[in-house]
């Protein structure tokens, strides 16, 4: 049975708690950034972040202040495309694991020429993977497939203070994030589930995608 | 906090003003998540959109200093509405108390006040006294000269209309806040007030939460579940760094620091031994000489005996109206009257305001000792940038510290708790934690006084000292021991033997106590009390989240502060829902209650106020420097020239320094038209001087900004990420522009004002991040505490043609 991530952001602080736990747990090292004019940082996913918090304000219809906080990961999604055009030059660059539906880029990533990347970057409807040139690996979430194996959570959702993140059997899952979806809906008409039947990674939008992040669901 | 942090939980609506909880408190913010699952609604009053704002039903921006204005317009409006528990304020409030003929509020300025000195004279506000003593009250409410009355005289000016135009809030943001958090004056509602430094810091920050008091009192939201004022505090341990006495004024566990008029012991407990003419009041601060005493014979053990005044004689007096603050040292230091000193656990060339000053007067110590995790702005100030350190006479010596998780011990949280935490490694290289630097420099001390002499070598010669540092042996000094063989009750103790709660302590030299609040939390019968960690409860206290065997808390493991004001005068509570303590077949069951006493109802019952000296709680509060009633007063430096509610523009009786560095901005001044308002983040810890050493938290955070309104950047000509000069009377910051529409422009008085707001993690230890925002801040002070103004100051800025702290 598939594992689930729920992702509740009218629940996020925006702690960055994930994104710093998502580093730590990886040995990731430390990027050298500058302040922008953003609290957005590092200001987009890289081969050191496998997850970031993204941030984006507007005003509402009331001329009330909104700030929408969207912790980005891979979707892990069911049917992952980036598996099938990474088959497509290399077999078996990107697995899908069967045990937890994590999916996984492999060492064979080094057989992809360079010519071949972007076409596998780009297969990606949610802009996720990186390409790391220095060990010719792609770079993502791996659902802490290695933390599973133990018996434990993803770190990110370990370390989430406030209930944002839920992780479990995908029924489990979809149940709560139905409960959820109706809790939000009383205050956030809008609140809809992100490409909930085709992701692993479903988020609970308050309002629509673009008030979030270009990319926070595809549908 | 009255309450602690499950318990917020509780809640029908969350104010948190003052405090940006969610940035600060990421993790304990769950418990306001849960308020709010609940059912509550959650508010936030502060002048910038933040992550706690994103969190709650609302955010009202609010210009910084003007918080009695916002809260004195709530007041008018409860009192206005009759909103408030009566039955709570009649018999719990000193509402009816009648204040004498000599008390008066003119324009701004109570009577008593002396313009020389600019101190009042309390005398003329004291209440008025019956034959036996007591103060005289009218239950009819009636009298103009009772509180109540004078209260609502006092707010009758805090219009809507008044209020908005200071504060900057509009009238529809105002009603929605006081409609909303008003509600709770019902018997069974609760509302909740969290603060932090957004209170704290401003030359009216002791008034700011006695505002707050009032309100609580008069909604009867102190002592419920879900209720209560409730102090966030930041750094661990600023709750048990207060309780043992981290500040000046005080010993240890809250017990005045003797003074020069005070020279025997008997002087010291006859001027800290308040008396009440009140039968039915407990006037728990009558038990002092007991705490007093114990404290002695914790420092001094068997030297201190009932002859020689427990050693009392031995402590430092302090001179009358000196102030000891912090900021008053610094000041010394600036006039090169201190030749040296220990700087541990704080970095003040990053976090003290007005940090150009501090950093001249720190040149002219001649020695200074350091404990630091890294190099800081204060350790390495001999050689920042644009000083020759071959000029700077300091010779300094930096001892490398332990971290928090090197270390074992008690931190005391935000509730009260008291809990144990193990080391989880050993010290690196030579990091020493506090107590092994401490402990051993006193022995070197002890030993060269013993060989050498000196003057009043008995100070440290007759300590109770050991020879090594052990936490846990500390741990059961501070609880307190027996130096004779006591009975309590039926059960012998024997010398040696731990004591098992505060209401054991004695004058007689038979016990001690470190800290007599801690008393209770090390015992024989139940052992080191804050390593508990069982969740069992009632079902009682399950409904509340109430787990009296996790961890302890002081006083004797009550949870929730003056909990018998939950209940009527018969033992019933106010919100059998939410039941805190009940009476219930001859006792009380719930919580630990304040004091065994029968409820108010029975002849033997005590009001609940216990810590007051009448017992009842202090609506009119006449102990305070700065009146008995909060007065809006501007900020030191105000975009205002005058204000409507009185004459007089900025507190009377606020403190300040008077040194060439010390300059202010005048009221309106048109060089520094900008509000600046200064806060920490989530990812750097306070100055940052640990967390900016740790490469991932520098990644999300790496650099000085300010946060600005898209309206002010135009007027500017400042784009989104620009470098930006900041300015104010006493410094020059370079930040990195954030514009946001986060933070918008207020009207005051008809006119726009801009705010600006800044975090203060950021100096120039950390290569190309920037250095102190607090070079812009004011260094002006609260009366009371003389805590200074960081949270609001005059400013301008403009666009930097280039910056050299910021690359």
């Amino acid at each position: 049975m598939s594992k689930t991530f729920l992702i509740d952001t009218t629940r996020c602080t925006a702690c960055r708690g994930c994104q710093l736990a998502c580093k730590e747990w990886n040995d990731l090292p430390a990027n050298e950034t500058k302040q922008r004019g953003s609290h957005q940082n590092p200001p987009d996913l890289n081969p050191n972040n496998y997850k970031i918090v993204r941030f984006h304000e507007h005003l509402d219809a009331d001329n009330n202040v909104v700030w929408n906080f969207f912790p980005d990961q891979c979707r892990h999604c069911l049917t992952p495309v980036c598996v099938d055009v990474a088959d497509m030059v290399v077999p078996g660059a990107f697995i899908k694991d069967a045990a937890t539906g994590a999916v996984l880029v492999t060492e064979k990533c080094a057989q992809i020429p360079e010519d071949a990347l972007e076409s596998i970057r780009n297969a990606c409807p949610y802009d996720i993977p990186r390409y790391e040139p220095k060990s010719k690996r792609f770079t993502k979430c791996d659902m802490c497939v290695d933390r599973l194996r133990a018996g434990l959570v993803p770190m990110c959702v370990k370390t989430c203070p406030t209930g944002a993140m839920a992780f479990g059997e995908r029924k489990e899952m979809l149940d709560l994030a139905q409960k959820r979806l109706a809790a939000a809906r009383e205050r956030f008409p809008k609140a809809h589930l992100a490409d909930a039947d085709s992701v692993s990674v479903i988020y609970l939008l308050a309002e629509e995608k673009e008030y979030y992040h270009q990319y926070a669901s595809f549908m | 906090m009255t309450n602690h942090w499950i318990d917020i939980k509780n809640a029908d609506a969350v104010l948190i003003i003052g405090s940006n909880a969610a940035e600060h408190h990421p993790v304990a913010f769950k418990w306001i998540m849960k308020a709010k699952d609940n059912g509550a609604a959650l508010m936030h009053v502060d002048p910038k959109f933040s992550r706690t704002s994103a969190r709650c039903d609302f955010h009202v921006p609010l210009r910084s200093g003007t918080d009695i204005a916002f809260l004195g317009g709530m007041l008018r409006y409860i009192l206005e509405k009759e909103l408030h528990h009566k039955e709570y304020v009649l018999n719990y409030t000193n509402a009816s108390f009648i204040v004498g003929k000599d008390y008066a509020f003119e324009d701004g300025l109570f009577s008593g006040y002396d313009p020389k000195s600019r101190t009042y004279d309390r005398s003329k506000w004291a209440f008025e006294k019956g034959p036996d003593g007591a103060p005289l009250r009218d239950e009819s409410l009636k009298h103009e000269r009772c509180v109540f009355n004078l209260m609502k005289k006092h707010y009758d000016r805090y219009t809507l209309k008044t209020v908005s135009d200071v504060t900057g809030v509009s009238e529809q943001n105002l009603l929605r806040v006081y409609d909303t958090f008003c509600a709770t004056g019902k018997p069974d509602k609760a509302g909740t007030i969290l603060y932090a430094l957004g209170w704290t810091q401003h030359t009216v920050g002791v008034q700011n939460i006695r505002t707050s008091a009032l309100i609580q009192l008069l909604l009867g939201n102190i002592g419920i579940a879900g209720g209560g004022i409730n102090a966030l505090r930041g750094e661990p341990n600023v709750q048990g760094s207060t309780d043992h006495a981290l500040l000046y004024h005080i010993l240890p566990g809250y017990i005045a620091l003797p003074q020069a008029d005070w020279q025997t012991l008997e002087q010291f407990n006859k001027a800290n031994t308040p008396v009440t003419a009140l039968k039915n009041s407990a006037n728990w601060w009558g038990n002092r000489p007991k705490y007093m005493a114990s404290l002695l014979k914790g420092w001094y053990g068997d030297e201190a005996t009932p002859e020689n005044d427990f050693c009392y004689g031995l402590l430092p007096k302090g001179e009358k109206n000196e102030d000891y603050s912090y900021m008053y040292v610094m000041d010394k230091m600036y006039h090169g009257k201190m030749k040296g000193g220990f700087i541990f656990g704080v970095n003040p060339m990053n976090s003290f305001p007005h940090t150009n000053k501090m950093r001249k007067a720190l040149d002219n110590l001649d020695w200074m000792v350091c404990s630091e995790l890294h190099h800081s702005e204060t350790s390495d100030n001999w050689q920042r940038p644009g000083v020759d350190p071959k000029a700077c006479k300091t010779e300094v010596f930096l001892l490398p510290s332990a971290h928090r998780v090197e270390k074992a011990g008690t931190i005391s949280n935000s509730g009260r708790w008291l809990q144990w935490f193990d080391k989880a490694v050993e010290p690196g290289g030579e990091a020493r934690n506090f107590a092994d630097i401490f402990v051993p420099l006193i022995n070197r001390l002890r030993a060269l006084y013993q060989a050498e002499g000196g003057v009043l070598p008995e100070a440290l010669l007759k300590l109770n000292w050991p020879e090594k540092f052990d936490p846990e042996e500390w741990a059961r000094r501070i609880n307190g021991m027996f130096w004779a063989d006591t009975k309590v009750g039926n059960k012998l103790y024997k010398r040696g033997q731990q004591v098992p709660a505060f209401g054991a302590l004695q004058t007689d030299g038979s016990t001690s106590s470190l800290n007599w609040l801690y008393c209770g939390s090390y015992t024989e019968e139940e052992g080191n009390k804050s390593k508990r960690r069982d969740p069992s409860q009632t079902p009682m206290q399950a409904r509340i989240g109430l787990f009296p065997n996790w961890s302890w808390c002081w006083p004797v493991n009550r949870r929730i502060l003056y909990n018998r004001a939950s209940v009527d005068v018969n033992g019933k509570p106010w919100n059998p829902d939410k039941t805190v303590i009940v009476w219930q077949d001859g006792k009380w069951v719930g919580d630990v209650p304040d004091g065994p006493w029968p409820p108010m109802s029975d002849p033997k019952g005590k009001l609940p106020f216990i810590m007051n000296t009448d017992g009842y709680a202090q609506l009119y509060g006449p102990g305070r420097l700065d009146g008995p009633f909060p007065e809006h007063y501007e900020p030191v430096e105000t975009p205002l020239a005058a204000h409507p509610f009185s004459k007089q523009l900025r507190s009377p009786v606020y403190k300040f320094h008077t040194s060439d560095m010390d300059v202010f901005a005048k009221a309106a001044d048109p060089r520094y038209p900008i509000v600046l308002t200064t806060y920490s983040m989530t990812e750097h810890w306070c100055g940052g001087g640990e967390t900016r050493n740790v490469p991932n938290l520098l990644e999300c955070e790496p650099q000085l900004y300010i946060e600005m309104s898209h309206e002010l950047a135009k007027e500017k000509g400042i784009k989104n990420g620009d470098g930006v000069i900041v300015e104010s009377a006493r410094g020059r910051v370079e930040a990195i522009a954030m514009v946001t529409i986060r933070i918008r422009p207020f009207t005051v008085m008809g006119k726009t004002v801009h705010l600006v707001g800044m975090p203060f993690a950021y100096g120039w230890t950390t290569p190309k991040c920037g250095d102190s925002t607090n070079r812009l801040t004011v260094a002006a002070y609260d009366p009371n505490t003389t805590i200074p103004e960081a949270k609001a100051c005059c400013v301008n800025i403009r666009k930097a043609d280039k910056l050299t702290e910021i690359a």
